[in-house]
């Protein structure tokens, strides 16, 4: 099964990842709403690394693998850009974000109610996200 | 991602279909934005045919709520798919929002 996709940073390659990572999971036994989460997680960490890391930079590309052993889905995204600063990230207040009409920042916080681990790695200039999610 | 506006009265019923993300949120953003959406006193959200939302979506959402609100304008949304509202549900938006099963609820809650 193709396991591996690498795509330009432009927001309307999101579409692609998401279909991408779809017919992955196409394989396993999931409900609509669990494949939804699984999808919408990637997605969420794709988008960031695209706008936020890349600056919706098309000539640079992020890399998104899917493995699974014993149950355990393994997404690895790779990209070049901004390393994200785990330890500068604090949990959205959503009733403040209603307050002030904030648009952005929620994101995170999905992918971290979603996923069973969320690991970024940075090695010379080359950033990793390491998502897991236990299916079976 | 198709919007399509049909208005009933004081009541502004927008259509949403496709998926709503990072790429796409931007024009609802611009729909929700339009000086005109202020006259209503309703806005009804058919989410029969979203099927998908990310937290660029729901930011479009989060940041236009107060506006509304302080305005007396209800938002109110109906015919959300089980996987979509999983996702305001994440957050707990569900409690933040209104969200009904279908537009005859919508048109009661508006009109009380």
């Amino acid at each position: 099964m193709n396991n591996k996709i690498t795509v330009s940073c432009t927001k309307k390659n999101l579409k692609q990842i998401r279909d991408f990572v779809t017919e992955y999971l196409a394989a396993y036994t999931l409900t609509d709403i669990q494949m939804n989460q699984i999808v919408l997680a990637v997605d969420e960490i794709c988008a960031n690394l695209i706008i936020h890391a890349n600056s919706e930079d098309p000539s640079k590309s992020i890399s998104l693998s899917i493995t699974e052993k014993a149950g355990m889905l393994k997404f690895e995204i790779v990209d070049n850009g901004v390393a994200f600063r785990r330890s500068e990230y604090k949990e959205p207040n959503i009733e403040e974000h209603i307050r002030v009409g904030k648009k952005g920042g929620v994101g995170i916080a999905l992918v971290n109610r979603i996923m069973d681990r969320v690991e970024f790695e940075t090695s010379d200039r080359q950033n990793t996200c390491f998502l897991y999610k236990k299916i079976k | 991602m198709k919007i399509t506006n049909q208005i009933k009265d004081t009541t502004i019923i927008i259509t949403l279909d496709g998926e709503l993300d990072a790429s796409s949120s931007v024009m609802l953003d611009e729909a929700l934005s339009d000086p005109e959406i202020m006259t209503y006193s309703k806005i009804l959200v058919d989410c029969k045919d979203l099927n998908y939302i990310s937290s660029a979506g729901l930011g479009v959402f989060i940041s236009h709520l107060q506006r509304f609100e302080d305005a007396q304008i209800k938002l109110i949304f109906y015919n959300m798919q089980d996987k979509v509202r999983n996702v305001f549900e994440i957050l707990g938006l569900d409690l933040l929002m209104t969200i009904v099963s279908d537009y005859e609820e919508a048109m009661t809650i508006a009109d009380e």
